[in-house]
Order: structure tokens, then C-alpha cells, then sequence
């Protein structure tokens, strides 16, 4: 085995070590440490890669069980009150009608996926971006930004533009970095711009509403996008080496044809998201309404450009039922790790240390987005929303912070994981299809700049909060 | 002993895939209750089949997902670990947090399931659709992960001792490169004929 196992076995080793000294230190060990000895757990199970849905359920189930047992002394096990939280947690992820729209937008991006609208689009995004600077390199980050959104699917988003974007750029001698910095950003945008799941996740795990949450994304997510273009603009700009005019014959395509051609595969995929993000952020729909809108237009969209085979069909509706459990199992096991944090006192404990802690909201926002940023590297967004966010949001209310705000900028935030080396995974799917001499390190090389802009991103919605705030606010007028 | 792997696996998978079809009926029944409803005749039906249709899908799909190995994993450094470390790690966290965590969820949701059917439990709104044939699906669905669970622990012992995970059935991936690079690739071609 490698160094770098040791070292991440003996960190892990130290944090568990660290929490039982903590435990062993405490005057008096209250249940609300063994809520905080889960904790660690639960990071360490994580991390030696076991499937989290299990671990937090088993976790939740064997220290909620022995929580029950040492209040109630005496009490036998069957009546133990773990089982019935067990099932009433599962019973409460079923019977939740924000998370019924979960599948029915893993569906529809599936659906549209499958429908294999990508390389038309990019084609006519690029003959339309055809008089500005780095032409292929803004197409790229447009068509990302509305295939992402429309399929929400990061791995499939990449490693499509990397088999059709980057050859293209490479060939017209664009740099190699800024070809995959364009792709492996544009790839994760679908993470941010609604609809997204993982704002449905934070929104039924924060008790936001998802029109709300939809309504608060969409300018950060459209901010992200245009600060992207202008900076590959820049670059092109300020050395027009790394990022050569189209060719002759792409330089003069008519107009007439190029606006064809948009009509043909950009508008009937843009009028689709727009419809549906637009019906939820104008309260006409709910979310879960929008989805199978969306999803049901999907189908016809992908029959009307001839390209949904019964098999192509069939693999989206299996891809989804397996998308749609990895997630509600997750939502299960965390259902039942925080009822057992919660009978442990845990979150008390937590609360009690970061109020004694008297930190300004300011502090607060910082600490809690460095410690998700952080999160972001051993853990998948998913995680990171169903553990954490549960343990932070009480603590939001306690510094006035609205969990609206401090969702959009988790959202962007975790962004930022997609493409922090070195665990961004958009890197290694760009990288499993590019060719031989474009290197890991290139790829990384090519995200970093794109990372400080989302930290910038971030900078400039904690300044101006009225970016994600001021559309929420006109909804409901 | 990989033929019972895959008589398990078959299970989980028919299973699964027969409720994955439950999409289609979601998106189906929502998308008519919005039609209906903009005609000004909404169906009382279509909330609870809404939910109904969902929980079933995701409660069945579990075991089918873990067969494929499909559950959310931290694989930071999982991944760079030898077979044999993967497996005992797997092994030991299956018996100790697997094993109690799903058991439990069987055995409550046994008696959950039987409080309802005997009560004949229905929605609690005007439709009076009737649920517990969904709760009785949290059992079932338990029994089915803690089935596949014993298939994946066999799995781990299998590779303990040959240093090699065992084959698992083929089925279709989000990411399969060589089929992406298909469905693209022919246009590709006439794209980069079209240019030159």
C-alpha cells in the first residue's frame, strides 16, 4: 500500500482517538457524549468506505437502542422505542411530498441523456458564439450550463462534452488546461442551477421550500456561468494564442442557418427548463408537479427528435429507481441516525459548545462554510446535506441567519468540492476520456481558476445576499 | 457458491426492476392530475398514488441498488485500498452496522405493517385510498436488503480468500464510456466529414 493510505488511516485514527479524549476529559460523561462518540463514528465508517445509508442506520439503531435502554432500566427490548422510530422514519421519507419530485427529475434528466441532444446543441452553440473570444470555450460552459440543468448529471455532462468539446478545442489549438477547466466547471453547474436535487435535499432536510430555494438559485447559478464566460473571454483576449478563431468555413456560416440551427436543437431543450423552472418559481406548479411535467415532456422531446429506443427508455427508468434509492436509502439512515443524535442529546451538546464559543454571524457563516468546504473532499454532497445540515440548521436560527441564504451558499460552496483536487471527481471522468497526453495534473491545473471564481462567487453573494434573496422575495406578492 | 450470488442478485434485480417501472405510472398520474386540475376537475386520487407510487419505488429498488453496488460510498481511500483490506473492512461493517440496522428494520416493520393491515388503514383525506399495502412493503423490502446484504458479506468472504472480487451481473451504468462514445460517435464522424 501507498503512503497516502497510511496517512489517511492514521488521521482517521487521531480524530477517533482525539474524540475519546475529549470524552474521557469531560467532567462527567453526559449521553450527549455519546452522541458526539457517533459522530466520530459515522466520519470514520464514511471513510473506510462503507455504504452510508447502512452505517447511519445501523449507527442510529445500536446507540439509540442502548439510549432507550439506560433511561428506561429494566424495560424490555422489544419495547424499546428505536424500532418504532425506525420505521416511523422510514414511513416519514416515503409519505414526504417534496421528495416525490426527487425521481421524477432524476427521470427526466435520464430521459433527456438518453435522448442524445448534446452534440447538436453544442454545434449550434458554437457556430452562434462564433464572432466572440475563446468561441468553443464559452459554447462549452453554455451548453454545460443547459445540459447540466436539464439532466443534473455531472458524470454523464462531463464525460459527454469531453468526448465531443475537447478534441474540438484541442484540434482548433486551444491550451490544454483552459479546454478542461471549461468542461469539468460547465459540467457541475447542474449541481447548482435549479432544478437540482441536492436543493430538494436541503430543502425537505431544512424545512425551505423548494420554489423558494429554486427561485434563490437561479441568479448565483446564472452569475456563476456568466463569470465563467467572461473569464475564458479574458483569457483569450489577453493571449489569443491559447484560444484560436473558428475556421474559415465555421466563420462564415450564414446566419440564417446558424438561427436554424439553434431553433432546432437549442430552443425546444431551453423552452422545456424553462418551462419547468419557470412554472415552479412563479408558484404556478409545485415542484414535484414541474417534475413530471418536465419528465413527461422529456419523453416527448426525445421521441420527437427520433431517439428514444425502447432501450434507451428502459435504461433510464432503471438508472432512476437505482438513483432514486441511493438517495431515499440515505434519507432513511440519516432519519434514524439523527432521531437516535437526538435521543442522545447530541445536538445540545453541539449547540451549547458553539453558543459558548459567542462567535458573530459573521464568524458563524465563515466557520460553517469552511467546515463544509472541508467536508467536501472525504464526502459526497449527499452526505454532507443529510448528516450536517440537520446539526447546523439549528444552529443558523440561533445567529439570525436565514436557512434560505445559507442553502444557496452551501449549493455553491459544494460546487467548490467538484473541483478541488484531489478527489474532483468531474477531473477523473474527464480524464478517463481524453487523450493519452492530456495529464491528471493538467486537468487540475486547468480547474483552479475556475475554483476561485466560485469562491468569488461566494464572496460576492455574502456582500450583495439581494443576488440569491431579491427573487424569492417578488414570488408571493 | 456464484451461482447463489446470482440467483440473490436475480432476485433483487427482478424485484427492483419491476418496481422501477413505478416511474412511469409517477410521472403519468401527476402529469394527468395537472391536466385535470387547469381543466378545472382535479382527481382526489392522485396525491396519495403520488407518494404511494414514489415509496414503493425507492423501498424496492433498495436491494436491486446494493446488488450493483449502488449505495452513496466514501471511496477517498476505500478505493486505493487492496481487495483483501476492502473486503475484511466491508465484512466487519456489515455484521456490525448493517446487520442490526436492517434486522431492525424488518422486525418493526413487521409489527408496523400488521397494525395497519388489520386496521384496513386508509388516507385520512376525502379519497380514502387505502395505504397499508404500501407499509407492508417496509418489511418486505428489509427482508430483501438483509437477503442481498448475506449475498455481499459471501461476496467479501469469497474475496478474503481468492484476493478478487467475484463478477457481478452486467447492467446499465450512468457513466459506460464506450457506449456514450456510440451514441455520439456516428454523428461525430459526419460532423468532422461535414467540416473538411
Amino acid at each position: 500500500m501507498s503512503k497516502g493510505i497510511w496517512i489517511g488511516i492514521v488521521s482517521l485514527a487521531l480524530v477517533v482517538i482525539g474524540v475519546f479524549a475529549v470524552f474521557l476529559s469531560a467532567d462527567q460523561i453526559a449521553s450527549g457524549h455519546y452522541g458526539l462518540l457517533m459522530l466520530a463514528l459515522i466520519v470514520a465508517a464514511i471513510m473506510l468506505g462503507f455504504p452510508t445509508a447502512f452505517t447511519l442506520m445501523g449507527l442510529g439503531m445500536i446507540f439509540g437502542f442502548i439510549a432507550y435502554q439506560m433511561s428506561n432500566p429494566g424495560e424490555p427490548w422489544r419495547n424499546n422505542q428505536i424500532f418504532s422510530l425506525i420505521v416511523q422514519r422510514t414511513y416519514g421519507v416515503m409519505n414526504n411530498d417534496v421528495l416525490i419530485s426527487v425521481p421524477l427529475f432524476i427521470f427526466m434528466g435520464y430521459i433527456i441523456e438518453r435522448a442524445n441532444l448534446i452534440d447538436k446543441l453544442f454545434r449550434s452553440v458554437q457556430l452562434a458564439m462564433k464572432n466572440t473570444p475563446a468561441a468553443l470555450a464559452v459554447a462549452t460552459i453554455v451548453t454545460c450550463a443547459i445540459f447540466a440543468t436539464a439532466t443534473g448529471i455531472v458524470g454523464a455532462t462531463v464525460t459527454l462534452m469531453g468526448l465531443l468539446a475537447l478534441p474540438a478545442m484541442l484540434r482548433a489549438g486551444y491550451d490544454v488546461k483552459l479546454s478542461a477547466g471549461a468542461i469539468t466547471a460547465g459540467g457541475c453547474l447542474g449541481i447548482l442551477i435549479p432544478p437540482s436535487v441536492m436543493l430538494i435535499l436541503y430543502g425537505a432536510t431544512a424545512g425551505v421550500s423548494v420554489p423558494k430555494l429554486y427561485a434563490g438559485a437561479f441568479f448565483p447559478g446564472l452569475m456563476l456561468t456568466v463569470l465563467y464566460i467572461i473569464y475564458v473571454m479574458v483569457r483569450a483576449m489577453i493571449n489569443p494564442k491559447i484560444a484560436p478563431k473558428l475556421n474559415a468555413a465555421e466563420l462564415n456560416t450564414p446566419w440564417a442557418e446558424i438561427l436554424v440551427n439553434l431553433a432546432k436543437s437549442f430552443l425546444p431543450l431551453a423552452l422545456l427548463i424553462g418551462f419547468v423552472l419557470g412554472s415552479i418559481i412563479a408558484a404556478w406548479a409545485t415542484a414535484t408537479e414541474a417534475a413530471a411535467i418536465g419528465a413527461a415532456g422529456g419523453i416527448v422531446l426525445a421521441l420527437a427528435y427520433r431517439q428514444l429506443t425502447w432501450e434507451r427508455f428502459k435504461e433510464a427508468v432503471f438508472l432512476t429507481a437505482r438513483a432514486s434509492a441511493m438517495v431515499c436509502w440515505l434519507l432513511v439512515g440519516s432519519g434514524v441516525f439523527s432521531a437516535a443524535f437526538a435521543l442522545l442529546g447530541g445536538q445540545e451538546l453541539i449547540e451549547n459548545w458553539v453558543k459558548a464559543m459567542d462567535l458573530t454571524p459573521m464568524q458563524f457563516m465563515l466557520l460553517s462554510q469552511v467546515i463544509i468546504f472541508l467536508l467536501g473532499w472525504p464526502l459526497e454532497w449527499t452526505e454532507i446535506i443529510v448528516i450536517f445540515m440537520p446539526i447546523f440548521l439549528p444552529l443558523i436560527s440561533h445567529f439570525h441567519i436565514d436557512p434560505l441564504f445559507f442553502g444557496i451558499m452551501v449549493a455553491l460552496n459544494l460546487q467548490t468540492a467538484f473541483l478541488s483536487p484531489p478527489v474532483a471527481m468531474a477531473a477523473f471522468y474527464l480524464k478517463g476520456v481524453a487523450p493519452p497526453h492530456v495529464t491528471l495534473n493538467q486537468i487540475f491545473a486547468g480547474m483552479m481558476p475556475f475554483m476561485l471564481i466560485q469562491i468569488f462567487a461566494m464572496f460576492l453573494l455574502y456582500m450583495w445576499p439581494d443576488i440569491a434573496l431579491w427573487l424569492p422575495a417578488q414570488q408571493y406578492k | 457458491m456464484q451461482r447463489f450470488l446470482f440467483f440473490i442478485d436475480g432476485i433483487s434485480t427482478w424485484v427492483g426492476k419491476a418496481f422501477a417501472w413505478c416511474i412511469v405510472a409517477l410521472t403519468a398520474v401527476v402529469t394527468y392530475d395537472v391536466i385535470m386540475r387547469k381543466l378545472g376537475n382535479p382527481t382526489v386520487w392522485a396525491f396519495d398514488m403520488a407518494w404511494m407510487l414514489y415509496g414503493a419505488l425507492f423501498l424496492m429498488a433498495g436491494a436491486y441498488t446494493l446488488s450493483r453496488n449502488g449505495h452513496v460510498r466514501g471511496d477517498v481511500l476505500y478505493g486505493f485500498f487492496p481487495p483483501r483490506l476492502q473486503a475484511s473492512l466491508d465484512l466487519i461493517l456489515y455484521l456490525a452496522f448493517f446487520v442490526p440496522g436492517i434486522l431492525a428494520l424488518a422486525y418493526a416493520g413487521i409489527g408496523y405493517a400488521e397494525t395497519s393491515w388489520a386496521q384496513k388503514e386508509a388516507s385520512y383525506n376525502s379519497a380514502d385510498i387505502i395505504i397499508y399495502p404500501v407499509k407492508v412493503l417496509i418489511p418486505i423490502a428489509g427482508m430483501l436488503v438483509f437477503l442481498q446484504g448475506i449475498a455481499e458479506m459471501i461476496r467479501c468472504v469469497l474475496c478474503l480468500r481468492t484476493g478478487q472480487w467475484p463478477a457481478r451481473a452486467h447492467d446499465v451504468e450512468e457513466v459506460n464510456v464506450e457506449e456514450l462514445k456510440q451514441m455520439i460517435g456516428i454523428k461525430d464522424n459526419a460532423v468532422a466529414g461535414a467540416k473538411s
